[in-house]
């Protein structure tokens, strides 16, 4: 029985041990659900971020533990904190250096609009030097704003053309 | 206090008291700086230097430089300031501390990068907070908070985002605070011009 679902669907009383869906519903599927952070932890930010991976809120739920501090093993950068301009030079090389698929989310005022700091010294904003999939606001943001910003991240990968984009690009 | 005025006097004539409100502070010509320096640090007990700073006055105002030294004595625990104008306007120089303290390094450093006060004789003069290639000087008073235009530091990271240094958004001016005397509510910062931002004009302009 063949279902015109796009979501991942398992009955196995019908389908036994093989599982029919979509080649994206699968990918999106595992990308989503292990979706390793780049912990671009520059400042304040990051020691919420740190609360986030920590048990009380626990990213560990969605996944996303695995704190991969090196560009190469890792999905989705965290720009947690300020950016100045002296350091952008720097986050845009590790994002550079991250492999595809890749992501990014802008946690906190400072990464999303240079926030507090309207300075000559603070990148306004760090989707001036790379792309940014969500932003998440606050001075910091509390856990539940950076988890809800990874769902949100999560929903975003669900919805892409995984397959399409990878062969456009092989 | 007065005998540190004193033994200063006696030994740095052109030393004069300079009115401050917490700590003994002298001014003395540039050039009796580092001898003044000395002299506290062996002859007085000032063995911690606190602070290598220097005030800009404004391009209006000569002298316009006036490089500051904060001295903390550990076994009399007094401070004193001791300041020196600088002698050129435009190329602001100071002999360097660093032969007396070796942590005046950084501070030297941070003058020069932020107020452009060279320090002669220091070993490694160069920028600490802001990059080598920064074309300006970020606390002299012409220069505004939200930054001049400039390149990024890398030209191969420039190049690739075609991003620059701007003069950040500053909708509305500073944020401040009122005056205090209110209740905290009210006390809020506010953007001092609450008329205009970068989307909206000023009423009554274009």
């Amino acid at each position: 029985m063949v279902s015109a679902d796009k979501e991942l669907a398992y009955n196995s009383k019908i389908e036994g041990d093989v599982v029919v869906t979509r080649a994206d519903a699968a990918i999106n599927w595992l990308r989503s659900n292990s979706m390793w952070p780049m912990p671009m932890g520059l400042a304040c930010c990051a020691i919420e971020l740190m609360a986030t991976a920590s048990s009380r809120y626990d990213i560990a739920r969605f996944g996303a533990e695995v704190m991969r501090f090196s560009p190469r093993q890792s999905d989705c950068m965290i720009v947690a904190g300020t950016v100045t301009y002296k350091m952008a030079v720097h986050v845009r090389r590790i994002w550079d250096q991250m492999a595809a698929p890749k992501w990014c989310i802008a946690m906190g005022a400072c990464a999303s609009t240079g926030g507090m700091y309207r300075s000559y010294a603070t990148l306004q904003g760090v989707d001036r030097i790379l792309p940014v999939d969500v932003y998440v606001s606050g001075c910091p943001p509390r856990p539940e704003a950076l988890l809800d910003a990874l769902l949100k991240l999560q929903n975003k990968v669900k919805r892409e053309r995984s397959l399409s984009n990878q062969l456009k690009t092989a | 206090m007065n005998d540190v005025a004193a033994a200063l006097q006696e030994r740095i004539p052109a030393a004069t008291p300079r009115p401050s409100a917490d700590h003994p502070a002298f001014n003395v010509p540039a050039a009796d700086a580092i001898a003044a320096l000395q002299f506290l640090r062996d002859a007085q007990g000032y063995d911690y230097l606190v602070d290598v700073t220097a005030i800009d006055w404004s391009a209006e105002q000569s002298p316009r430089f006036t490089v500051v030294w904060h001295l903390y004595s550990s076994t009399k625990h007094v401070y004193v300031r001791l300041a020196a104008n600088c002698a050129d306007d435009k190329e602001p120089a100071m002999p360097t501390a660093t032969g007396l303290w070796p942590g005046a390094d950084w501070h030297e450093r941070e003058c020069y990068d932020l107020l452009g006060v060279t320090f002669t004789g220091h070993p490694d003069l160069r920028r600490i907070l802001m990059w080598d290639g920064y074309p300006y000087f970020p606390l002299r008073k012409e220069f505004p908070l939200a930054g001049l235009p400039a390149e990024l530091p890398d030209l191969e990271i420039a190049a690739e985002t075609g991003t620059r240094l701007i003069s950040a958004p500053m909708a509305g001016g500073p944020f401040v605070a009122p005056a205090s005397g209110q209740p905290m509510s009210a006390a809020e910062p506010r953007a001092k011009d609450e008329a205009w931002n970068e989307d909206s004009a000023k009423p009554g302009t274009t």
